[in-house]
């Protein structure tokens, strides 16, 4: 049985699965109810000077009859007085010991109103900070959130005086609306923060009213740009983490608790092979309540125990150092879609994704005739449907329809592969509706592993042309 | 045909929609599950060829208006042919989901519900830009055939007009279908959308020599007349058993008219076909106690669909087979029938099996054993040559040996499906339109039409 309990920068916690700084920890009775459901740790909503909200807050992306895929917020930080969160996290740490609760902090850039707020929280019992310098809406605009995780200089001068109090980790949040993650999460450890996590919400206007022309979320007939975050994000996420937790500039990679987009158990894999610790859930809370932990620690265990790992740190960062720049890919790797039959349901989708989105080389011609090589034809695509005479079947007047091969699906519809023009891109594999039908599968090109760097590093290969004369 | 029809409540009471619709969320949901295939198979399969993925995509973007504009540019009538269509056999019949063990995407009803939420917003057919032209077609027979012939040739800025015996338009759609599955007033409501095109729709018998008067005033007719009454039940004693023997077509359009509201205790049909799974039902739903579908053969040789043979179940209705009906006595308390038991033999002949008779005690009987052809009628277009009763056309275009005759649906076809007709009436369409056609257009022209080249 795996083993989940998790120690992130010294923050000791059941589990890796923590609910992020958001509506969801607002009040200690919730954090309360979410530790009874399994959560091993909870971020508070972020604490400082109490704000004032408006309404609505919310407002979301649906994709293809699916609610929230993405969801866009313009919440402010915790409207509630700073006394009633410290007091709070006091009596959740006295009922709940063994969990983690983290004290998300943002109050104005004054060394001694950051003093002032470290002190009082770690004295209300936070096993760790995390510092809010993401959020994207609102408190950016008074010079707090963002405005502060968008300036290294910022971002590292708060950290420093924080550090100057802090008895507990300190983790910095960092925000994904910034060209270079990197610099950021550098000055954080120039710093000496203890741990990071990220991402925050990116910024985002996630729909209009066609019957209004107000964008969603609507106050009072305006909006204002929120943060978003959600299923939609996780890979600008992952990208972002692997960012940070592959580079060495000021320093080996610290702590990172992963955000953005954890839903499920399998997306909190993820994350951990890319070097978390710890993952943080907002949206999917959100979307069907605490109970979804469950499956994350019941999913997770089941699998680690599948693979044989007996804790997170046995497979931790797994999948670092398979990422690389590109100038690091093997030129002379080659795969080929390969279509089983057997499996194929005659939609085509691969046969016109090739044709209108690639590179022309799925067809359709196992009955016409089998044709290799580059497509040159300006046409209209014959259909084969409209070609007929179509009459309501009558079984004892109209024989069926011939079927030609020995498929389940007659030949004609089951799409062709010509592998000599197949560049392996991938994209009839991923528009196949039927799992495992369409698979990419390797060729030899009989030539030795190269990378663009190393073809560049040889000046034959890179000199420009040669002008004769 | 211009008088207006009003639903019997109580008609309305017992024959409520057997399919409900969709709400316009589910129909979403259903729209987003369609693959959205390539050269899709249902399109291929649907005899009128509805850009299915495309209209059912529309609904998924929330844009029922283009998705309503895409059936009705293949088949105006896609929303009777929404509810009356055997999916099961046609489009869904050929869903790739099939290929996945997944249940078919649900195409009828969301056509239905695209169809619906257009008419119900006012939508019209649109109409197409182009000139009037002077040449005029009759249509014979204002069911599918004539109406998708007549609105398609109008399309086009040709004078038609739609002739029928019958004081409402609609042929069978109005008269004929089951009316769980299409009311007659939402046929009406179709039929009124193809008369704003500017069809013209006259009450007129055709009978022998009006053929004659219409080849002078017209310019081509179209033949959609159908098929005639219900084969007679060659039986003895049927002479005399009076109104207790019923045509199940008149019976049909008794209720459907709300002229007819009850039926006696026990009926029994005779024929196992989809119009004999109708009557069945209606009688049941009439207030039959007992209905009873008598077949001279064995379940796996009805013509019924497989479905309606389902349904027919669940309504209560019981199949006697390997029954054929011999003599029929009347008396002041029903009628007798009077059934010998019959084996196939092995070339398919029925063969008498002693000793097994049956006796069935009812009160109606209402033969459906296949409509008859109009010889008659047909024998009157001179030039027009039929095969057992069955006008002979050119598939691709509808015309008849005579070149100015074109003919479609039930009278061609021998009966089939209303989606059947209306391709066939749109195929005349093209036909006459071609035919009648300038000689520039008529040389411009492949031969067959664009659609089927």
């Amino acid at each position: 049985m795996a083993d989940l309990t998790t120690n992130f920068a010294g923050i000791r916690c059941p589990n890796p699965f923590w609910l992020a700084s958001a509506p969801p920890t607002n009040c200690g009775e919730q954090i309360m109810r979410a530790f009874d459901a399994g959560w091993g740790g909870a971020v508070w909503k972020t604490i400082g000077e109490p704000i004032t909200n408006v309404s609505s807050r919310y407002s979301s992306v649906d994709w293809a009859g699916q609610r929230m895929m993405g969801l866009n917020n313009i919440e402010l930080i915790s409207d509630r007085p700073i006394e009633t969160n410290l007091r709070e996290i006091a009596e959740v740490k006295k009922r709940y010991p063994k969990h983690a609760v983290i004290a998300s902090l943002m109050v104005e850039s004054k060394r001694e109103n950051w003093h002032d707020i470290v002190k009082r929280a770690e004295d209300a019992g936070a096993d760790g900070l995390e510092l809010n310098f993401g959020c994207p809406h609102g408190m950016s605009e008074r010079g707090m959130g963002s405005a502060v995780g968008q300036v290294p200089e910022y971002a590292q001068m708060i950290t420093a005086w924080v550090k100057e109090a802090a008895r507990t980790p300190v983790l910095v949040k960092l925000t994904p609306n910034i060209t270079d993650i990197r610099m950021v999460a550098r000055a954080a450890k120039r710093a000496g923060a203890d741990g990071l996590s990220a991402i925050n919400t990116i910024n985002s206007i996630t729909g209009i009213d066609l019957d209004t022309f107000a964008p969603r979320p609507m106050v009072d007939g305006k909006s204002s740009h929120g943060g978003y975050c959600g299923p939609a994000v996780k890979p600008i996420a992952l990208n972002m983490i692997q960012q940070v937790n592959g580079d060495d500039v000021d320093g080996p990679p610290i702590p990172m608790s992963g955000i953005g987009g954890v839903s499920s158990w399998r997306d909190a894999v993820e994350f951990f092979l890319l070097g978390c610790g710890t993952v943080q859930v907002c949206t999917a809370a959100m979307h069907y309540g605490y109970r979804i932990v469950e499956d994350m620690i019941d999913g997770l265990s089941n699998w680690m125990d599948a693979k044989g790992f007996a804790t997170i740190e046995d497979f931790r960062g797994l999948s670092l150092p398979r990422v690389t720049d590109w100038k690091h890919l093997n030129l002379n790797y080659k795969i080929v879609a390969s279509i089983d039959e057997s499996l194929c349901i005659g939609c085509q989708l691969c046969h016109i994704a090739c044709w209108d989105g690639a590179h022309q080389c799925i067809h359709l011609d196992r009955v016409s005739g089998v044709v290799d090589g580059q497509v040159e034809v300006h046409a209209k695509p014959r259909l084969n449907g409209l070609e007929t005479i179509a009459v309501t079947p009558i079984a004892k007047l109209d024989p069926p329809k011939p079927h030609v091969g020995p498929y389940a699906i007659s030949l004609e519809r089951i799409p062709r592969v010509d592998e000599t023009e197949c560049v392996g891109c991938n994209l009839c594999s991923l528009v196949c509706p039927v799992d495992q039908c369409i698979t990419m599968v390797e060729r030899s090109t009989g030539l030795a592993p190269q990378t663009w760097a190393e073809r560049t590093a040889s000046a034959a290969d890179c000199a420009p042309p040669q002008v004769a004369g | 045909m211009n008088g207006t029809f009003a639903e019997h409540p109580e008609i309305a009471a017992r024959f409520p929609d057997l399919h409900p619709p969709f709400d316009p969320r589910a129909a979403v949901v259903e729209a987003n599950r369609c693959l959205n295939c390539f050269d899709a198979p249902c399109m291929g399969a649907c005899p009128t060829h509805i850009d299915v993925p495309k209209f059912i995509k529309k609904i998924a973007s929330a844009n029922v208006t283009g998705s309503a504009r895409t059936i009705l540019e293949a088949n105006v009538l896609g929303a009777s042919c929404s509810r009356v269509c055997p999916v099961e056999v046609l489009c869904e019949g050929a869903c790739v989901m099939h290929g996945r063990e997944e249940r078919p995407i649900e195409i009828g009803r969301l056509q239905r519900f695209a169809m619906e939420t257009y008419y119900s917003s006012g939508g019209r057919i649109p109409l197409r830009s182009r000139p009037e032209r002077k040449q005029s077609i009759a249509c014979i027979g204002s069911g599918p055939a004539s109406l998708a012939c007549a609105a398609e040739l109008r399309q086009q800025g040709f004078q038609v007009t739609v002739m029928d015996r019958r004081s409402f338009p609609g042929g069978l759609n109005t008269y004929g279908v089951a009316e769980y599955k299409l009311r007659a007033a939402d046929s009406l409501h179709e039929v009124e959308q193809i008369r704003e095109l500017g069809v013209k729709f006259e009450t007129r018998k055709i009978d022998a020599g009006t053929l004659d008067h219409l080849e002078r005033d017209f310019d081509a007719v179209f033949l959609g007349v159908g098929l005639g009454a219900m084969q007679r039940l060659d039986v003895e004693g049927v002479a005399d058993a009076g109104p207790a023997l019923m045509d199940a077509l008149e019976f049909i359009a008794g209720y459907k008219t709300g002229k007819r509201l009850a039926v006696a205790s026990r009926v029994v049909v005779i024929g196992a076909g989809n119009t004999a799974i109708d009557a069945a039902v209606a009688a049941k739903r009439l207030g039959a106690d007992e209905v009873t579908i008598l077949y001279r053969r064995q379940r796996e040789n009805i013509s019924a669909f497989d479905f309606e043979y389902e349904h027919a179940l669940k309504e209560g209705i019981t199949f006697v087979w390997e029954m054929l009906p011999v003599r029929l006595t009347s008396a002041a308390s029903g009628l007798t029938l009077i059934c010998t038991r019959v084996r196939t033999d092995a070339s398919g002949r029925l063969v008498p099996v002693a000793g097994a008779d049956l006796t069935i005690q009812c009160d109606v009987i209402i033969p459906a054993i296949g409509q008859s052809p109009l010889f008659e009628l047909l024998q009157q277009a001179r030039g027009v040559k039929l095969d057992k009763g069955r006008v002979i056309i050119d598939r691709a275009t509808g015309q008849t040996s005579n070149p100015r005759f074109f003919a479609g649906g039930d009278c061609v076809n021998g009966g089939r499906e209303v989606v059947d007709a209306v391709a066939d009436g749109k195929r005349a369409a093209l036909g006459i339109a071609q035919w009648l056609g300038t000689p520039a257009e008529r040389s411009a022209a492949t031969g067959t039409p664009p659609w089927l080249t």
